[in-house]
């Protein structure tokens, strides 16, 4: 390509090739190749989001029956419906499953598909690194689930507590595979979370300062951040497990000099930042959502986007709370209390905000707006019983409990998973064109709201009555059975919503009527471009004037023109204020990243087996980056 | 929506160093995550450190020469680190390509003494807690020394290579050069404290 043909630009084109020309070449440019290789070469943001999001919501149906089986064991009294080496292994994997394989990849996947969009650029960041994250995601996935029906399901708890965790206690590969499904995700979360940090801070369309940047991009910044802050915990604590059960070391062996209490600390100091990661995507996604529902910005976007931040910070002061009972110092678990009360203040801010948003607004009742109100009631409760557990004495009561199993649902379920499926009613028109059913999404948030909290609120009362957590089956003489079956009848309703979820979203996919670029009649930038987006999202890279660029240039979008068109370009803007910087290139589709994730697996699967894995399986690993990272000589290498 | 072209790009430069570079911060980013690994080393280190009674456990403490003389050759390769660093940034082809070669050399070196370091240790990973964090705060090291080395063995081998003379190349070159930096300072902390508190 010489360089006239690589610098051919927008401005020239339609004068020489006519209407429609700068579309033309900007799809040749960026396209996805069709067919079998093509699909595993795609570095398109939005095709790894798409499948990304799919494969987080199928992990979820895959928990979901998990959890309905648990429901039917614990239904009556002395149940002998599963065993209790299968049950351990079903509440196990529904945790684990949970959070690792659902909860934040599917925050990420939301990232990876909505910020290059909301920011107005044409690519996410390093977009091989995110196909490699997806793979890498997507195998250790399957590997968790095949060790499951290979009877090698992990059955010592989400959180994998040692002793019981141990070389002492868990003999078998269980509890190998856990470590290392923790690896796979985990890599898989730190790459994503650069590619969002890096988008954000550099990739942002001209004129979108501090102020004007959309209030989800900032909670998937903060996010971000707190992955690459808080997983390195959960990644060490794992492998020095698995170094305990296979070569013999000593971390957790009391014995040796040890101490089991250590792996608490490391959990939750990745555990507890973890539950704002998956809450603080739902908060800005929310607080992005609500200004279409009610016609007017949000209220206090200052105070919204500090008190995101503040929680990010002081999310990583409170791990000590999950450990009340392990027999720390008083004063320290006096500082927790008051660290974990002090979250309640970002946390109520926003709720205040966001209520002043809906009262000075006027609100159009739509299903994500139902959701939305659905989250208030759901997660205020959740924070509320959060409040009470951080006190000490009464910690000590509830610890284990059904209490906190209700706890925990309420803040996540209703935190996360509320705002989350409106999000998905709310983009689902952006993402394929189509818009999902207004009259099957009321019975779906209706058959969710009630069916949750039929079930879940019962289990307040019998954490109450002493019904501990973790157990497969209670005598009838301790009177929990009334409650149990109530609990397990209320879920199929639950479960009900889920699938009526799935049916809409699996049906309106394909005969939705379309949506067109606006439907909502949103202010972001995402609204901007044809709904679904070209490969290049933007024709032009849009110059952003306030915080609501739609709202207030209703009569044309301004843009920028310049950008080559013969090969992948994208603007580079500075961290503050986004004044144009650089025209950088954006990398072409490549294989290489799904083989490096292969061989990655490989030597994680390897390595539950074995310490050599690491040895010899890194050579293909090494071998499969330097094919991803050696130049090519295309346009895009050229500077 | 239609468009109103209100600015016009093309004037920009095509392709940024330092901070208007996204390699730049993708770098920084991934010190970000190694720096918060070798925190939470450190931090379980001094953690078990704080519940024995004894400190080493069962061993004498370690024998501070090897790593001492890798902490000499860290900081002696700053010097070379610093000028392929200057040459890339003037895109001095020849020479970058003679600093690739030295700084290869610095970066094979310390990990050729590491040989004689993990015996130096005086305990087995597997004989007590003392051992096994030991070493896995010197493996960590090791590793990440190893992952940087490989990194410039092949960005040395893409600059001997047709594609070498591009401003992009120069970039990378500034980028490792700037994540050697790193490699070099994360050592001093973990070296005072592997032979240091022993020694309290």
């Amino acid at each position: 390509m010489t360089p006239a043909e690589r610098d051919l630009r927008d401005a020239a084109l339609e004068a020489t090739e006519g209407a429609g020309a700068l579309e033309r070449r900007l799809e040749r440019t960026w396209r996805t190749r069709e067919g079998f290789w093509g699909a595993l070469s795609t570095v398109d943001h939005k095709i790894i989001g798409r499948r990304y999001i799919v494969t987080a919501f199928a992990f979820l149906a895959l928990g979901g029956v998990l959890a309905m089986l648990m429901r039917l064991q614990l239904a009556r009294p002395e149940s002998r419906f599963l065993s209790a080496d299968l049950y351990n292994q079903i509440f196990t994997i529904h945790g684990a499953n949970m959070m690792f394989l659902f909860a934040v990849p599917v925050a990420e996947a939301m990232a990876v598909y909505l910020v290059p969009l909301l920011v107005g650029t044409r690519n996410i960041a390093f977009p091989r690194l995110g196909a490699f994250s997806y793979w890498v995601y997507l195998f250790g996935g399957i590997m968790l689930w095949v060790a499951f029906i290979l009877q090698t399901g992990p059955d010592v708890g989400w959180f994998a507590y040692v002793p019981l965790s141990g070389p002492q206690y868990a003999s078998g590969k269980r509890a190998d595979v856990w470590a290392q499904m923790i690896t796979f995700t985990e890599i898989s979360a730190l790459a994503v979370a650069v590619e969002i940090v890096v988008t954000v801070l550099k990739q942002r369309a001209p004129g979108m300062s501090l102020d004007r940047i959309p209030i989800v991009v900032w909670a998937m910044l903060v996010m971000a951040f707190m992955i690459i802050l808080a997983m390195p915990a959960v990644v060490t604590g794992s492998s020095v497990l698995i170094m305990d059960r296979l070569v013999g070391t000593h971390f957790f062996n009391p014995a040796e000099g040890g101490d089991v209490l250590l792996w608490q600390h490391l959990f939750w100091f990745f555990g507890h930042p973890e539950v704002y990661i998956i809450f603080l995507p739902s908060v800005g996604m929310l607080s992005t959502m609500l200004p279409s529902f009610v016609r007017r910005p949000i209220f206090g976007y200052l105070a919204l986007v500090m008190s995101i931040m503040a929680i990010g910070v002081l999310a990583f002061g409170l791990w000590v709370h999950h450990m009340f009972t392990t027999g720390l110092p008083r004063l320290g678990e006096s500082f927790f209390t008051a660290s974990s009360m002090a979250i309640a203040v970002p946390a109520g801010t926003q709720i205040f905000c966001w209520i002043a948003t809906i009262w000075l607004g006027r609100p159009v009742f739509r299903v994500p707006f139902l959701f939305i109100l659905a989250f208030f009631f759901t997660f205020v409760l959740g924070g509320m019983t959060g409040v009470m557990v951080a006190s000490v004495p009464l910690d000590t009561q509830l610890h284990d409990t059904y209490f906190v199993v209700a706890h925990f649902h309420y803040v996540l379920v209703g935190g996360a998973v509320f705002p989350l499926l409106g999000a998905i009613y709310y983009w689902f028109p952006k993402i394929t064109g189509r818009m999902m059913s207004e009259r099957i999404g009321r019975w779906v948030v209706g058959l969710l709201f009630l069916g949750f909290n039929f079930t879940f609120f019962p289990m307040h009362i019998l954490g109450l009555q002493g019904m501990p957590r973790r157990i497969y089956a209670y005598p009838p003489e301790l009177g929990w059975g009334g409650m149990n079956l109530f609990v397990s009848l209320c879920s199929i309703a639950l479960a009900a919503g889920f699938l009526l979820f799935f049916v809409d979203a699996v049906r309106s996919a394909r005969k939705g009527p379309p949506a067109g670029d606006n439907p909502w009649d949103a202010s972001t930038l995402e609204w901007a471009t044809t709904s679904p987006p070209p490969p290049y999202n933007f024709a032009r890279i849009p110059v952003v004037t306030s915080a609501a660029p739609l709202w207030d240039e209703r009569a044309a979008l301004p843009v920028a023109s310049g950008l080559s068109v013969n090969r992948r370009e994208l603007l580079i803007t500075t961290m503050g204020t986004a004044t144009p910087e650089v025209r950088e290139t954006s990398p072409q589709n490549s294989i290489w990243p799904f083989w490096a994730a292969l061989a990655t697996s490989v030597m994680l699967v390897w390595s539950i087996f074995s310490p050599w894995a690491l040895v010899w399986a890194s050579i293909p690993v090494a071998i499969t980056l330097i094919g991803w990272f050696w130049p090519r000589g295309t346009p895009e290498d050229d500077a | 929506m239609r468009h109103r072209v209100v600015a016009d790009l093309s004037a920009l430069p095509l392709h940024g160093s330092g901070s208007s570079s996204q390699t730049w911060w993708g770098t920084l980013a991934f010190m970000l995550i190694e720096g918060m690994g070798f925190a939470l080393a450190i931090g379980v280190y001094l953690y078990l450190y704080s519940l024995a009674p004894h400190w080493p456990i069962g061993a004498p403490p370690p024998d501070p020469v090897p790593g001492g003389v890798i902490a000499l050759l860290l900081l002696a390769s700053t010097v070379p680190n610093l000028l392929v660093a200057r040459w890339a940034k003037r895109q001095d082809l020849r020479r970058v390509r003679i600093g690739l070669v030295i700084m290869s050399v610095a970066g094979v070196l310390p990990l050729i003494v590491r040989i004689w370091e993990f015996p130096a240790l005086n305990v087995s990973w597997d004989s007590n807690a003392y051992g096994s964090v030991v070493w896995l705060v010197l493996g960590l090291h090791t590793l990440h020394m190893l992952t940087d080395v490989m990194d410039t063995l092949v960005l040395m081998a893409v600059m001997f290579s047709r594609h070498g003379d591009n401003r992009r190349r120069y970039g990378d070159v500034e980028d490792n050069s700037l994540y050697w930096y790193f490699v070099v300072l994360t050592w001093l902390p973990i070296y005072a404290l592997l032979y240091g508190v022993p020694r309290l």
